[in-house]
């Protein structure tokens, strides 16, 4: 009697052990990772699907498992677009959430209002806006990464383009913004390097009606091809007034003219445009050998299936800075200072926007190489070859 | 050769963009001469006569004469309520305190637009489906002919009712003196409420037509309402005539200026033009004797 009540007591026990093995796996310390992304304001057209693609990628991954068994607990903040929220909620990030990483700021102005908030906390940052100065100079940005393209990337696809057509003369317009400045000052800057000589050099305001006489300008000038750099309604109109000009000379644009509502607008002008993408934005089009073609698809069809809209390049520099700290914290667990080092040593990691080398002098881990040639062909993209 | 192309070109466009100030300062003089009140929210009436248009014709699918006097009818009923709900109810204000409100007024509409239509640019297609064409070697779209087109029928109204309407006589003694015409049993208030009815009118119809050109969104009005300010201060505040020859000429400076010095400085020059004649002559250059800047 004694004997089989012994059994059955242990036999308890060891059910008991048994159903309760599983938990203590659930109930590890959750690994948190901080983001600020501009969800309203402004900059709320680049924000939004930053944090909708974050909020997906982390509900994946936690079902998935989480990091090594921990679960991911994921806080975002909005910072309005605004320097001083931005500033606010990465300092509440660090000092009360006490995360040990950040992805965002979505804005150039917002990230660098923090960078040195972060640096002095010791925290590694990704962000996800473009300005190269986030990065630069390198020796003082040793917590500070950025995970979008920059102007010179784009600049030197278009320019080793037109050096294979033989192009020579280059006629730029570019809007007087800040996007539009930072690109006329690349343009001009490598034009050399690649043997091309600018023949005009036009601007114009962000809020312009008519850009006819920009382009009769570069047109006078003996021009080979010109180079519009500018975001919202004057890259249609440069499109629509060289369209109607019925220009013989090849327009290209800036990336910022990789949005399928450009080419609704512009319409049947829009043929022929020549420019420089990431390869997220064109997913369908790549060849199925494209070592980035598979994570694409797989981000474009979760992303369209959950919110019902397609995927933008936005979106797309949260999901690389999500995964880049999710890559390193699998390595290194929740500390700020490894998951720095990792990060900094991350080769080879294919995102949505390219293959990501960072190296202590490359807190950008892009290149050239991660963008490819397109043009407008029948109201859609086409690959250039 | 390709020099006369190039200055054809330049103020054929000239033309076109100073046709568009000319509307818009038309606009601000028409309340001008009733109330004395620059009214701010002018350039958010183009804006809004666009992007109303846009929604008459892209989700609505109504047709062009259809969508342009819907569009127009809105714009309209917005400006009667802007005086209804902003200017009237104000008793006894001076003429500044009512600007000041029509800027308050400009910011709700340019609101109202980003929640209604968002931040994208729109476009409408052209009115006619006619290619562009060659005159001295220089291309004209044909819808800058539909706004220059436009810009004369409704000055020419403007003018015909000014002159032979009882209404429109009935506002010009307004502006020259509410007290004498509330006398003479002129409902001055009315009279005030037709006055930004017009301007509402007439800045959609410009909103309308420079879309297809253009685009529109809802941040536009502002720049708009700066050139036609321009335009209204260059033509002398409350003349007509004034306001059409001054629109040209801005349009025509910052066309040149672009082409043949640097388009960078475009927008400067346009208003240094405007700053010289504050300097030199404040009345404006075209205006009657009868015009000045009364209270300014």
């Amino acid at each position: 009697m004694r004997v089989s009540k012994c059994i059955g007591v242990i036999l308890v026990l060891m059910f008991v052990v048994s159903g309760f093995q599983p938990l203590p796996a659930v109930a590890q310390e959750a690994y948190k990772i901080g983001a600020v992304f501009s969800v309203s304001g402004r900059g709320a057209f680049l924000g939004e699907p930053e944090k909708k693609t974050a909020e997906m990628l982390a509900e994946q991954l936690n079902k998935q498992g989480g990091i090594n068994g921990h679960p991911v607990k994921l806080i975002i903040y909005d910072d309005e677009s605004d320097a001083t929220k931005c500033n606010l909620a990465v300092k509440k990030l660090i000092n009360k959430d006490k995360v040990p990483v950040i992805i965002g700021p979505t804005l150039s102005g917002t990230t660098l209002a923090i960078v040195r908030v972060a640096e002095k906390a010791r925290i590694p940052l990704l962000s996800c806006a473009a300005s190269y100065k986030i990065v630069t100079p390198v020796e003082k940005r040793h917590w500070i990464f950025k995970v979008t393209g920059s102007d010179r990337h784009v600049v030197s696809k278009l320019y080793r383009y037109m050096q294979s057509k033989s192009i020579k003369k280059v006629g730029i317009m570019t809007v007087s913004t800040g996007f539009g400045a930072s690109g006329r000052e690349e343009l001009l800057r490598l034009a050399p390097k690649f043997g091309i000589t600018i023949v005009a050099d036009e601007r114009y305001g962000p809020k312009d009606t008519d850009l006819t006489v920009q382009l009769t300008k570069i047109k006078a000038s003996g021009a080979q091809a010109i180079v519009n750099w500018s975001v919202g309604p004057t890259q249609i109109l440069a499109v629509k007034n060289w369209y109607d000009l019925g220009m013989k000379i090849p327009l290209f644009q800036s990336h910022g003219f990789g949005s399928k509502k450009n080419l609704v607008l512009a319409g049947p002008a829009a043929e022929g445009v020549m420019l420089a993408l990431a390869k997220v934005n064109v997913g369908p089009l790549l060849p199925n050998s494209d070592p980035q073609k598979k994570v694409i698809m797989a981000y474009k069809e979760a992303y369209e299936k959950k919110y019902g809209e397609p995927i933008s390049s936005f979106g797309g520099h949260a999901w690389d800075a999500f995964n880049i700290v999710v890559q390193a914290m699998k390595k290194t667990g929740p500390d700020p200072a490894k998951i720095r080092d990792c990060i900094e040593n991350t080769k080879g990691f294919v995102g949505q926007h390219g293959i990501f080398n960072f190296s202590p002098q490359d807190h950008n881990g892009l290149s050239e190489k991660d963008l490819v040639m397109v043009v407008v062909k029948n109201g859609d993209w086409a690959l250039l070859k | 050769m390709e020099n006369t192309a190039q200055l054809v070109q330049y103020i054929l466009t000239g033309i076109t963009i100073g046709a568009i100030y000319a509307l818009v300062g038309l606009g601000y003089n028409i309340i001008y001469n009733v109330t004395e009140v620059i009214n701010f929210a002018q350039g958010e009436f183009v804006v809004l006569g666009g992007l109303v248009m846009v929604f008459m014709t892209n989700t609505l699918h109504l047709s062009l004469p259809v969508g342009f006097f819907l569009s127009v009818g809105i714009v309209t009923i917005l400006g009667a309520l802007m005086d209804k709900l902003t200017i009237q109810p104000i008793k006894n204000a001076t003429v500044l305190t009512l600007i000041i409100i029509t800027i308050a007024v400009s910011i709700i509409f340019k609101g109202l637009a980003m929640l209604i239509w968002g931040r994208d640019p729109y476009t409408l297609p052209a009115f006619s489906k006619a290619p562009p064409f060659t005159l001295f070697h220089a291309i004209i779209q044909p819808q800058a002919l539909w706004v220059l087109g436009i810009t004369t029928v409704v000055v020419i109204l403007l003018s015909l009712f000014f002159r032979y309407t009882m209404v429109g006589k009935a506002m010009l003694a307004c502006a020259d003196s509410p007290e004498a015409s509330r006398l003479m049993g002129i409902p001055v208030q009315r009279m005030v409420l037709i006055s930004f009815v017009l301007s509402a009118a007439i800045g959609a119809v410009a909103g309308i037509v420079i879309t297809p050109i253009s685009l529109m969104e809802y941040d536009r009005g502002a720049l708009l309402g700066l050139k036609g300010f321009g335009a209204s201060i260059l033509g002398g505040l409350g003349s007509f005539s004034g306001a059409v020859i001054a629109g040209l000429i801005l349009g025509l400076i910052e066309s040149l200026c672009a082409g043949y010095v640097s388009s960078g400085y475009k927008d400067a020059v346009a208003l240094i033009v405007l700053l010289l004649v504050l300097f030199i002559k404040p009345s404006g250059f075209f205006a009657g004797k009868r015009a000045s800047l009364k209270k300014f």
